[in-house]
């Protein structure tokens, strides 16, 4: 019997997230909404594309730009689907951009922006890689995020 | 160019334009290099203790005619917890440049957005030390006439060495062959070699055995034996990558030894008097290169 999760009518369906990823997206939007939120996390639901796949569903929120870009970094496969009056409004494709500003903290702890109020940057170099505008380290996307 | 806070920031044409410079600096005499920055107040914040780039670049303010205005963190509003921005953002209203070294990473990048001023990186924690490529550059292409298609060597700890990271990605820039020499565990980054070889496709090779035999310019730098618990073990491979008169026998007449100092035991001082011996002149050359950026900064 397939497992049934119940649709909802307002908010965000992040589908496509590679198998395993799902949890590290939950924990994104739990960093930055707030916890009265319903969401569900489907693990390793069949996928065409992928075998399987992560799901992750939320009511009542739509994602800002900066939060998608986070969401890249972990699940860079990821289409967010926006839901209105229980269909889908919209649909996109994450894409990390080519500089992240003001949303992660650099894991440098001798960068300076872990010491004064900086504004942390990261360029990306490629799809494995970002540097930090300010102490010019390599860091993976996951390490990032 | 207005700062100057990584070398990543500067094209080849920029490179060369700050070698051009620091030639025409060397040469020229002091009584007009004293009018190029007369009227201009300098700014030196050393947060770290430095030798050669802290004499170096005051040298160089005052050979350009510049007036120093020295900050000491440990007798300033620093000690009293002041924020590096702050600090900055005052000193920025008094003087026309600073030269920055702090032990943070990025410390400068972040001066340099705050400050109106040019800031000058003089070293950055583990992460850029500028105008040190910069004199390595000068220094390679004084002595040889070149820096494309020569064979250097960058010997140590390249693992946790800004100085090695930085001019590989230098001599990449000019095309130069570059072998790594350093014990297995204090290997470059393996992400940093690849890009510095993507960007410019030049050839880097790596080994842990040290060998001369038609190396152009051997570049050497400190094993950090406090990076080891193993003290036994850090002993061991300061004595393997030692540069002393037996390693130097049947190495090129030619070869030019280079290395940023302080030097400790991977140079003996037997070597100092050895011709091949460039490190002292390297520090020298400091100054010009210095100035050089201390000018060319000025303008803008």
């Amino acid at each position: 019997m397939p497992l049934m999760v119940e649709k909802i009518s307002e908010g965000t369906v992040i589908d496509h997230i590679k198998a395993g990823a799902g949890m590290k997206v939950l924990a994104i939007l739990s960093d930055a909404y707030p916890l009265s939120k319903m969401a569900a996390l489907i693990m390793n639901a069949h996928s065409r594309k992928f075998g399987r796949k992560d799901i992750v569903k939320i009511e009542g929120v739509f994602l800002d730009e900066k939060i998608a870009n986070r969401i890249s970094l972990v699940a860079p496969s990821a289409t967010i689907n926006m839901i209105r009056n229980s269909k889908v409004s919209g649909k996109r494709q994450v894409k990390m951009p080519d500089t992240l500003t003001g949303i992660l903290k650099c894991p440098n702890p001798m960068c300076i922006t872990n010491l004064e109020r900086a504004e942390t940057s990261f360029l990306r170099v490629n799809d494995r890689h970002l540097r930090c505008r300010h102490c010019e380290r390599l860091f993976s996307p996951e390490e990032l995020a | 160019m207005h700062d100057l806070v990584s070398i990543r920031d500067l094209g080849k044409k920029d490179v060369e334009a700050v070698l051009s410079e620091a030639a025409r600096m060397e040469k020229m005499p002091p009584k007009k290099s004293g009018e190029l920055l007369r009227g201009k107040l300098v700014s030196t914040m050393f947060f770290e203790p430095s030798t050669r780039t802290n004499m170096s670049f005051q040298a160089a303010a005052k050979r350009l005619g510049a007036k120093l205005m020295t900050f000491y963190p440990s007798v300033s509003s620093t000690a009293k917890g002041e924020t590096l921005g702050d600090t900055i953002r005052m000193i920025d209203g008094y003087v026309d440049a600073i030269v920055l070294r702090h032990p943070y990473e990025g410390a400068a990048r972040y001066a340099a957005d705050l400050a109106e001023h040019p800031v000058i990186n003089a070293g950055d924690g583990g992460n850029q030390h500028p105008t040190q490529t910069l004199l390595d550059l000068y220094t390679i292409k004084k002595l040889k006439g070149k820096i494309s298609g020569l064979r250097v060597s960058l010997m140590g700890d390249l693992k946790h060495a800004r100085t090695m990271r930085s001019l590989l990605y230098g001599l990449g820039m000019f095309g130069a062959d570059v072998n790594l020499v350093s014990p297995s565990a204090l290997r470059m980054d393996e992400e940093v070699i690849r890009e510095t070889k993507g960007m410019f496709g030049i050839n880097v090779s790596q080994t842990s055995d040290i060998n001369l035999k038609g190396v152009d310019v051997l570049y050497v730098c400190r094993i950090q034996k406090e990076r080891f618990q193993d003290k036994y073990e850090g002993e061991k491979m300061q004595k393997e990558f030692r540069v002393d008169l037996e390693a130097l026998r049947g190495a090129p007449e030619d070869l030019a030894i280079l290395h940023p100092l302080p030097k400790v035991e991977e140079i003996p001082p037997e070597v100092d008097s050895d011709p091949r011996a460039k490190y002292f002149e390297q520090a020298k050359n400091g100054v010009p290169v210095r100035m050089a950026v201390l000018y060319l900064a000025s303008k803008g």
